[in-house]
């Protein structure tokens, strides 16, 4: 049992999650977070992937990899969630 | 004899599982979020354990916090628009629709089987195959920094970094213009510990950031954890209204959010102008042109991350009516 195996595992658990939250949860938050969730997964078999035993360095690539995602993803979230406001508001106004 | 550390690894991996599953099935969407941004904490958690700080630090301040954030101000929007500020718990503001049983269930055989294939192709991949850790550390002399992370991102790889600037840029121009005309909703009163709160930690933020942003040469840090550090400064600015951004502030907000790319793209077309590949720095710069790029980035992440947070573009303030500009 290395720390690759266990956190590998746990970041195709984390997918897999964010999956099933992504296509079947109805709230539109809640459909973003899954996303965030998916990306999360991802991150974590990178980060898995770049892991060596140590005392040997990790691979820095995919680090930058992850980083560069995490960042891509939170402008996407806020895009989204600008989107979410938006369409929220209109039907309240349809409402009225 | 079982290593204490291994069962430390066991048990994170179960409660990141198990925080993923709380977060998505849970009922109240501010519980929802709390549990997200436990999970991206303890996520950053177990990067430490695999030896990734700085993804760590760059999963915590802006994946779990700046994150958490953005989806805090949604919820409060969502709730004062539908009008349930006033309940206890924040159920669900979309309208649902019932789903038939059959496709719920087809939907997760679905996702079950995606997630096992992916398990069975993560199990089945040769381990620790040759990664690009050699090529690196034979080139880290020539890059100008100590630091492999801050290398990659700044020197080998800096055309990826240019554009993941462009899509912090784009994201704030499309933020912008969605929210063009939305009424805003007005932010909670703080009380008078959160302003005393906000005047410790301002100070203490601001050179936290700064310190992660001059680190990233030698040491886990660099441009994108210190701008999400200086973009809560932004953020805490913004809550105790210690900063009300105003029309005339465009101009200097928009100069900001450019400064980073414009500056990046600038030092590129410089390098390649005197006969080099684009960000083939002369060695004798290379530290300082690092430099020079991060510490723009930085200041246009902070801005541009507050900005994402803040919404929509300042305009002017009507009495009673929306401002459709």
């Amino acid at each position: 049992m290395t720390p690759d195996l266990i956190y590998g595992l746990c970041g195709v658990a984390v997918f897999g999650i964010g999956l099933v939250g992504a296509l079947c949860a109805q709230d539109r938050l809640r459909r973003v977070l899954a996303l965030k969730l998916c990306s999360v997964g991802a991150g974590f078999l990178l980060v898995v992937g770049a892991w060596r035993t140590p005392p040997a360095t990790p691979d820095p690539v995919p680090h930058a990899l992850v980083i560069t995602g995490i960042v891509v993803m939170v402008s996407a979230t806020a895009v989204a969630l600008a989107l979410i406001r938006r369409l929220q508001s209109l039907e309240a106004d349809d409402e009225r | 004899m079982t290593d204490p550390l291994v069962i430390f690894d066991v048990a994170l991996a179960l409660a990141i599982v198990a925080l993923a599953v709380a977060a998505l099935s849970v009922r109240d969407l501010f519980a929802m979020i709390v549990l997200f941004v436990v999970f991206g904490l303890l996520s950053a958690l177990a990067w430490v354990r695999l030896s990734a700080p700085d993804v760590a630090l760059a999963e915590a301040a802006i994946g779990a916090g700046v994150t958490g954030a953005l989806l805090l101000k949604t919820l409060h929007h969502l709730r004062y628009v539908s009008g349930t500020l006033g309940q206890q718990a924040a159920y669900g503001v979309t309208p649902l629709t019932p789903v038939p049983i059959g496709v719920t269930l087809a939907n997760a055989i679905f996702c079950g089987l995606i997630t096992l294939g992916l398990a069975v192709a993560y199990l089945g991949a040769p381990a620790a195959g040759p990664g690009f850790d050699a090529l690196v550390a034979e080139a880290m002399p020539r890059s100008g920094v100590d630091h492999p992370v801050t290398g990659v991102l700044l020197n080998f790889r800096a055309y990826d970094t240019l554009m993941e600037v462009v899509v912090l840029l784009a994201a704030v121009v499309a933020v912008w213009q969605i929210e063009r005309g939305v009424s805003d909703a007005p932010a909670p009163v703080l009380g008078e510990v959160w302003q005393g709160f906000a005047r410790l930690a301002l100070p203490a933020t601001v050179v936290v950031g700064t310190y992660l942003l001059w680190v990233g040469a030698e040491a886990p840090g660099g441009a994108f954890q210190g701008g999400a550090v200086l973009a809560a400064v932004g953020l805490l600015l913004l809550l105790t209204r210690a900063y009300v951004p105003q029309p005339t502030h465009r101009g200097i907000a928009r100069g900001a959010f450019v400064l980073g790319t414009g500056v990046f793209a600038l030092v590129a077309l410089l390098v390649a102008s005197g006969g080099r590949v684009a960000f083939e720095y002369p060695l004798e710069h290379a530290k300082t042109l690092i430099l020079l790029i991060e510490g723009m980035v930085t200041i246009s992440i902070a801005v541009t991350l507050a900005a994402l947070f803040h919404g929509r573009e300042p305009v002017a303030q009507t009495k009673g009516g929306r401002d459709d500009t």
